[in-house]
């Protein structure tokens, strides 16, 4: 079997899928296709099925905030194809401030734990997952962590005074900014 | 061989004696008894944990203050030592060993991470034991050296030499533990 390359792919992509692959480009010596978020899960089925490609392992995927771009949530998935040793990696965008994408679970069993971290994190929902919850992160925790717009500090600190650290003079007021 | 001068034997405590008799306060002799026989449970979660390793080794010798023997069980430990980054998720697990542990029993937070969070001024990480359990000596460093460690110990060894019989029962004692929430 011939190893497909990233041009098949996209071939492939923009025959079956027509306008959902919204941009591609080249980081790390690693092609990324930003697609539409609607299509996730039938291209991620579709290359898993695929007798020329059989993207059958999930890598990695995470969630990522952007929180100056009008699309400010995004997931990323890396797919590898062991048979051909090709990698490719997806981007999918949400304006949404309560994001929601389809769970890839039907295709990888892997994306459960994934997912459930890129919930803990961001607070990103996913369609059609069994047991969406922190796996983390403390339970009882109120907020998502990685979300720009919390501190990434413990509010809890006592012995640290933030006029010592520069933080007020940027109106980095983290008390304040937890309330919010 | 051995040179006894660097030796220190402990003093009996202050008492009458006599022919054939010696009275003291019971106090002080279970005081002095607890103070040399602490059986410590190394709670040790990062790099203050290998500072312990070498303060129980040949060099700093731990054993020399009658803290020879290690308990694994905090059912059989007396001192509770805390040596590392607490981070929240194991925060419930230090609180039940702590609970496990027999009265009487103290606690000594071994560097800035179990004493205040150290330098993870950051959501995962508990900001200070204390938030959870009482303590009785803190130890700065980061890490501390082995010196420091047993110089916590000594202190703790003065707490326990110097602890009344009835503290474990006095209200200002079940006040503090139900600050804490326990009992």
């Amino acid at each position: 079997m011939e190893r497909p390359t990233i041009g098949d792919i996209r071939d492939a992509l923009n025959a079956k899928f027509s306008g959902a692959i919204v941009s591609e480009e080249e980081q790390y010596d690693f092609t990324v296709f930003t697609i539409r978020k609607e299509s996730l899960l039938e291209i991620a089925r579709y290359l898993y099925n695929d007798e020329q490609f059989q993207f059958r392992y999930l890598t990695t995927a995470c969630g990522i905030h952007y929180p100056s771009s009008p699309e400010p949530f995004a997931m990323m998935y890396q797919l590898h194809s062991l048979v051909h040793n090709v990698r490719i990696r997806f981007k999918t965008y949400s304006a949404s401030k309560d994001p929601e994408f389809d769970s890839l679970i039907p295709v990888f069993s892997a994306a459960n734990w994934m997912e459930r971290e890129a919930y803990d994190f961001y607070g990103f929902r996913f369609k059609g997952h069994p047991n969406l919850k922190r796996i983390l992160n403390v339970e009882d925790m109120d907020y998502f962590p990685m979300r720009k717009e919390y501190p990434v500090e413990d509010l809890t600190r006592e012995d640290k005074d933030d006029t010592m650290f520069g933080r007020e003079a940027s109106g980095y007021d983290r008390k304040k900014l937890m309330k919010e | 061989m051995t040179d006894t001068n660097k030796v220190t034997i402990e003093k009996a405590p202050a008492g009458f004696e006599g022919p054939g008799f010696f009275a003291t306060s019971l106090d002080k002799v279970v005081g002095l008894a607890r103070k040399n026989s602490l059986w410590p449970l190394p709670f040790a979660t990062s790099c203050c944990g290998i500072e312990f390793m070498s303060t129980m080794a040949s060099t700093y010798d731990f054993a020399r203050f009658g803290a020879e023997r290690l308990s694994f069980s905090p059912r059989q430990a007396d001192l509770l030592m805390v040596m590392g980054t607490i981070a929240k998720k194991m925060g419930p697990v230090l609180r039940q060993v702590y609970e496990q542990m027999a009265e009487p029993r103290w606690v000594l937070s071994v560097g800035a991470c179990a004493s205040s969070g150290g330098i993870f001024d950051s959501y995962p990480v508990l900001q200070g034991i204390d938030k959870i359990i009482p303590v009785d000596v803190y130890v700065p460093g980061c890490p501390p050296r082995p010196e420091q460690i047993i110089e916590g110990v000594i202190n703790i060894q003065q707490l326990v030499q110097n602890e009344s019989l009835r503290r474990r029962n006095a209200p200002e004692y079940k006040a503090l533990l139900a600050s804490y929430g326990i009992e």
